[in-house]
């Protein structure tokens, strides 16, 4: 058997559900980004280009999307003879059978597959964000450091730094403290969920540790390592690194894309991203268009006015429909003279002539204030709306509608839409 | 699906000019993002052909690139597969492929040892979408030996590059002129014949004897009359790109609705190699007027009633008007171009001018891209 290096985990399970309709349903790793990608691309992407060749997805919540996109892993070329991707789902085992409960226990439920590749190291990776980093740099850290643990971790704004799992080092980029969400936290040095350990560390702690409820990293996992006296060390990243958990970051994560030279730039000749691409056609421009700092996926047909947007392959936007500040998936059908502001629009969906998304006044969101903010319009894939509608700010629309969903034809800023069901 | 498929893609043109000093016209760039051959092969793979053999000859670097993995095309199956054959010494032969029946008659071996009763022979210079399962029932309802796929070409069209086919009234043809002065029909073979292989090998192996070479020439057009040669009429959109001219002509063919629903919308669809590139890219101050911009173009000015291919980079106050950027091609700012094509891998310095009078104007600039 040839024995890996270093084999990649990649945490792909989790809801999002701060992205409300957008991962009803479908898992947070396998939302669209940037008009031709999903989230997990970035990821494994990465892997691949830092010569990672099996990686093992961990999947859970509502798989489908990204089983079918993932398939054996040609996009990526991870289609290997040895290694390669492999998608490993929760299983029904001898004596229990449970859910992935934490991140760590997800990781634990799958020693066999780690040890059937006996690897070195192992890189525990989250399909949640977007950046690209060269793995085998941190690989190499990592080594030189003699380190058992190592935490990427990157400078995040003082105010910010109670979100996330801060890291306190000396130095030398050793590890002295680990704060889980800090109310008052010392440094400004954040985990981005990206770990390498050394196999035979990581096995002690997971096994150990299997008792523990919800096992996970940032919160047993790392600690257990620190307070055993294992060698933990930062390893510092200063590029680019968006969490699009939320409805906002992931629409200004979008929107980032269209300037003029995006800090996170799609357009280097190295380190490509790669997707599964279904459509290879070129996108038609009609001679009534307008097209401005806007990106466009293929196969694409634009009839009417596009500014500021993202917009997905095999989009039909008609004629006189005005776009603006909006983000637009796959397949979805724009009728003709609309006006879309500063909306979500996902998967496949249908929008009908004449009607306007994100008018008026911003007004708190009646279905969840938390997650529908930002002045959004957001509607969930498959969906349907019907024509000469209006639809204000911070809604949220998924399932087919119809016109009598619409008093007076409005959707008032704030109010929503859930249909269940999504047969057209 | 009971053929095997063989595209000639051997050929080159004088009439495609500086276009195919570099690639074979089957490799030519077409509808933005894909390969003249992608329509061939396509049409086979969707056609649930699952061998396919590609001959090639002429500048093939370019064209073995692109076939380089048959993934794209669904091939590369256990059964069957894309076998590309280029002519190869052996102890009995050293000859290049002296003609399209030569070129098969070389790879005869490949013909019997295969078991598919039928064969789909297709030149890989056309533009096209086909069923062959509808033109194998037609064969054999018609009880034909070969059937060839006709084009009824709109009457004031030029026929005089092609071969020229008079049909009777049960479509038998009985006519077929190549290449005539004078044409006696608008009526003018596709490139697409169907055939049974064991008659295939036998009417090969009889050129081979008497030292013919040509497919058309010495098969079709010496057996007309005593072999049943069928004609099966193609209504879908057919053109050929061998000219510089038609080259031009069928690209903008996309521009029309009908043709891109036909090639882009409708299933099934163009497989081609896949790129990787991310989406288009529109900044400030572009202008973008019936146009096919394909993936990885970024566009900062005026486009205008042209096709962009993969990778364009279009600089400030450019226009580009009726004109077609093949794949790579670096635009500098203020730069005028209409009615041009533009070579592929070019880089065009900033405030130059460039425009086709009388004609369609071919752009090849050798410039440096990058200049320390």
């Amino acid at each position: 058997m040839i024995r890996k290096e270093m084999i990649a985990m990649l945490l792909a399970g989790g809801q999002g559900s701060r992205l409300g309709v957008l991962t009803a349903n479908v898992a947070k790793p396998a939302v669209a980004f940037g008009g031709k990608y999903r989230i997990i691309d970035f990821p494994l992407s990465n892997c691949i280009n830092s010569g990672i060749d099996t990686v093992g997805v961990l999947t859970q919540y509502q798989p489908l999307q990204l089983n079918s996109h993932i398939g054996i892993g040609i996009p990526w070329d991870l289609d290997r003879n040895h290694g390669g991707v492999t998608v490993l789902p929760p299983y029904e085992k001898n004596d229990s059978s449970e859910w992935y409960t934490g991140t760590a226990n997800a990781i634990y439920q799958n020693l066999s597959y780690i040890e059937s590749y006996n690897p070195e190291y192992v890189l525990i990776l989250s399909g949640d964000h977007i950046y690209k980093m060269d793995y085998e740099v941190m690989l190499e850290f990592h080594k030189e450091n003699h380190a058992d643990v190592t935490i990427a971790a990157m400078p995040v704004p003082m105010e910010e730094a109670s979100r996330f799992g801060i890291v306190v080092t000396d130095e030398n980029r050793k590890i002295l403290e680990f704060e889980e969400k800090p109310e008052k936290p010392s440094s400004n040095l954040a985990s981005m969920g990206i770990y390498i350990f050394s196999w035979s560390v990581l096995r002690e702690a997971l096994i150990t540790k299997k008792d523990q409820g919800n096992c996970d990293f940032g919160k047993h996992i790392i600690p257990y390592c620190h307070e055993g006296g294992k060698r933990l060390f930062a390893y510092e990243y200063n590029g680019y690194w968006k969490d699009v958990g939320t409805l906002g970051s992931y629409w200004e994560a979008n929107m980032e894309l269209v300037d003029l030279i995006p800090e996170f730039n799609l357009y280097e000749e190295y380190w490509k991203i790669y997707t599964k691409i279904d459509n290879a056609e070129p996108q038609y421009v009609s001679a009534d268009s307008v097209i401005e700092k806007s990106i466009i996926g293929d196969g694409t047909e634009i009839f009417g006015e596009v500014y500021n947007s993202v917009i997905g392959a095999g989009v039909t936007i008609g004629k006189g429909t005005v776009v603006r500040d909006s983000i637009i998936m796959k397949d979805t059908r724009i009728g003709e003279n609309c006006t879309i502001q500063k909306a979500i629009i996902a998967e496949n969906c249908e929008i009908g002539s004449g009607s306007s998304l994100g008018i008026g006044e911003e007004a708190a969101s009646k279905l969840n204030d938390q997650i529908y903010a930002f002045g959004l319009v957001t509607i969930g894939e498959n969906s349907f709306v019907p024509s000469n509608v209006k639809i204000g700010k911070n809604t949220a629309i998924s399932g087919v509608t119809a016109q009598e969903d619409y008093p007076d034809g409005m959707l008032a800023g704030g109010e929503y839409i859930i249909k269940a069901g999504d047969d057209k | 699906m009971k053929a095997l498929g063989i595209i000639l893609a051997g050929g080159n043109s004088n009439r495609m000019q500086q276009l195919t000093n570099r690639r074979a016209v089957s490799a030519m760039p077409v509808g933005g993002s894909y390969r003249c051959i992608d329509f061939a092969l396509s049409s086979m793979s969707n056609s649930r052909i699952h061998t396919v053999a590609v001959l090639t000859q002429y500048n093939a670097r370019s064209l073995n690139e692109h076939l380089s993995s048959s993934k794209w095309w669904d091939f590369g199956r256990k059964q069957g597969g894309l076998f590309t054959f280029t002519p190869t010494v052996t102890t009995t032969n050293n000859w290049w492929y002296r003609g399209t029946a030569d070129a098969m008659y070389q790879n005869i071996d490949f013909l019997k040892r295969r078991h598919e009763p039928y064969v789909i022979i297709s030149s890989g210079d056309c533009v096209y979408k086909v069923d062959f399962n509808e033109l194998l029932d037609y064969h054999i309802e018609k009880k034909a030996d070969i059937t060839v796929v006709c084009k009824d070409m709109p009457a004031e069209t030029d026929v005089s590059r092609f071969g020229v086919i008079r049909m009777n009234e049960d479509a038998r043809i009985v006519e077929f002129e190549e290449k005539p002065m004078m044409a006696s029909s608008n009526t003018i073979s596709a490139g697409i014949y169907i055939i049974r292989r064991r008659q295939l090998i036998e009417m090969l192996e009889r050129c081979a004897e008497e030292e013919r070479y040509d497919f058309v020439s010495d098969i079709l057009i010496r057996y007309k009359n005593l072999k049943r040669i069928y004609g099966y009429k193609l209504k879908t959109y057919w053109s050929n790109i061998a000219s510089v001219d038609s080259y031009y002509k069928t690209n903008m063919d996309f521009l029309d609705p009908e043709v891109r629903k036909f090639f882009f919308r409708d299933e099934p669809k163009i497989a081609t190699k896949i790129d990787d590139l991310p989406p288009a890219k529109y900044n400030a101050g572009s202008d973008v007027r019936n146009s096919l911009v394909a993936s990885g173009c970024i566009i900062n000015s005026k486009v205008e009633n042209s096709v962009l291919f993969k990778q364009a980079f279009v600089g400030k106050n450019c226009v580009i008007k009726n004109s077609i950027i093949l794949n790579d091609v670096y635009i500098g700012d203020n730069t005028h171009i209409e009615n041009c094509i533009v070579e592929s891998h070019n880089t065009l310095r900033a405030n130059t001018y460039y425009c086709g009078e009388n004609s369609i104007k071919v752009v090849y600039e050798d410039n440096a891209r990058y200049v320390m």
